[in-house]
């Protein structure tokens, strides 16, 4: 299995180590509902390594940009400026789900999920070939999201230097410290930085943090605390046959310019013209019991499937994200251990920024 | 390294029985169980006077990573339910052999229990 630069550390920690598409990840380093409260009520990090930054480069780079992604880069006018998007295939579907930093028209960062690297890659070298740009995967770098109301706070105080260049960072915006890429943004629900960094100082990085007290998450924190945001996973929400008008990400699809054909735009168009059948709702379960992945779900429009189901530690109650017809509304119908439970379609977010909106 | 109880027997199933010596039994999940099953968030229990017979699910233990059903090792009726896991599901991941008790039941003997010495050799 694959390792982070961070693995040893995590031993050192007493993470619980599991198969996550191969790299060996802590699942969570004692409870995970104690790290989920962590981030929500103080700062938790995360290593998160095992994803990918690729960087663009070159006079087409926008243009390649442009054509490669269904949210448009071209909204991005300042130096650090983030945009999330969606990369999809000729069918509409969705290849990956994506964060795209801009430097200047020729330079782009842009950071991809770990499961689906190798085929981004191949896929995103296959579209560049007219274009004049490099496509450069930066595996040698590490990544180290830190979140949670008082992550700056922590982070300022652990990283020499870090506040001049990042102090005034509105969120959604990145900037470079020597070799540290210091972006705000994350996947919590909370404030905080991801921060990028040489392999080769990310052990001491984290260690920095342990000393002013940021604690460790694993990844069963990171998911219960993803999923009280809202926030989409890629496999669950939507995959390669799933397009984003049908997983609730039409916000990122940017179709006002008309003559910008991205990829998978013809057929977004035709979906739309024919008509949307199916969106992801929050579920909320008022009963006993955990919602899980796939279960059935009956709603006053008909049957869809949970995609990403949980207990949420904030609420105390059992959440989910679900793909329903389209308009579905009021209670649903959830088979969950050969019963029927009812449960409420609300709109995401359930948690932000440590208040329950739902 | 899991803890194993020997003032206890377990079944195949990770589950501990504790023999109170007057006809009734003490009930849990043995702390290799626990471990596996991560945070637990609800514990569903029978109530007093409830009957299962042998192999009925009449608990389930809820983490945060899958639901697990506790099945009746024996027939039998219960006495006590732990009503503190109702609020404190918890206590079955930090004090799986003591507060964190899921039922107490009547019942004749009970066969094919292991010793705690054999359930300890079945988790190296």
């Amino acid at each position: 299995m694959k390792h982070t630069p961070l693995y040893q550390a995590h031993i050192d920690s007493g993470g619980k180590m599991v198969d996550f598409g191969g790299w060996e990840m802590p699942l969570n380093y004692g409870s995970q509902i104690e790290e989920h409260h962590q981030v929500r009520n103080d700062v938790g990090m995360f290593d998160v390594s095992h994803m990918t930054a690729v960087d663009f480069k070159g006079v087409d780079a926008k243009k390649f940009l442009q054509t490669l992604i269904a949210n448009d880069v071209d909204k991005l006018k300042t130096q650090g400026k983030a945009l999330y998007s969606c990369m999809l295939n000729e069918a509409g579907g969705v290849v990956d789900d994506l964060i795209v930093y801009y430097q200047d028209d020729e330079n782009y960062r842009m950071v991809i999920n770990a499961g689906t690297t190798e085929k981004d890659i191949a896929w995103i070298n296959a579209q560049a070939e007219d274009f004049d740009v490099s496509v450069e995967p930066k595996l040698d770098l590490a990544m180290i999201a830190v979140q949670g109301p008082n992550a700056r706070e922590k982070v300022f105080a652990a990283i020499p230097g870090i506040e001049d260049v990042a102090g005034e960072l509105k969120p959604f915006n990145a900037a470079s410290l020597g070799g540290l890429f210091i972006a705000r943004t994350g996947y919590t629900g909370e404030d905080g930085f991801e921060i990028m960094l040489p392999e080769k100082s990310a052990e001491f990085t984290w260690k920095m943090l342990l000393e002013v007290g940021v604690k460790p998450c694993g990844l069963g924190a990171r998911d219960t605390l993803r999923l009280e945001a809202g926030m989409s996973l890629y496999g669950s929400e939507m995959n390669d046959e799933v397009s984003p008008l049908e997983a609730a990400l039409t916000w990122t699809v940017d179709l006002s310019n008309e003559g910008r054909r991205f990829i998978g735009r013809d057929a977004l168009e035709a979906l739309k013209t024919q008509g949307v059948e199916k969106t992801i709702v929050g579920l909320v379960l008022e009963s006993k019991g955990v919602i899980r992945d796939h279960q059935k779900v009956t709603t006053n429009l008909g049957v869809g499937e949970v995609t990403s189901g949980t207990f949420s530690p904030s609420m105390g109650k059992a959440i989910a994200l679900a793909s329903v017809p389209k308009g579905s509304e009021g209670m649903c119908e959830i088979e969950m251990r050969n019963k029927q439970v009812s449960a409420k379609i609300v709109k995401p977010p359930f948690v932000r920024n440590g208040k329950v909106l739902v | 390294m899991s803890e194993v109880r020997d003032d206890r027997q377990y079944t195949q199933t990770h589950e501990w029985i504790l023999d109170n010596g007057d006809g009734t039994y003490t009930m849990g999940i043995s702390d290799h169980a626990q471990a596996l099953l991560g945070d637990m968030v609800f514990v569903e229990l029978p109530s007093e006077g409830d009957e299962a017979s042998q192999e009925d699910e009449f608990c389930v233990v809820e983490s945060v990573k899958a639901a697990s059903g506790v099945y009746a090792p024996t027939d039998l009726e219960v006495i006590e339910a732990n009503e503190a896991l109702d609020d404190k599901p918890e206590l079955v991941n930090s004090s799986c052999y003591d507060d964190g008790w899921l039922v107490k039941f009547k019942a004749q003997a009970i066969d094919g229990l292991i010793s705690a010495e054999d359930y300890a050799d079945t988790l190296d």
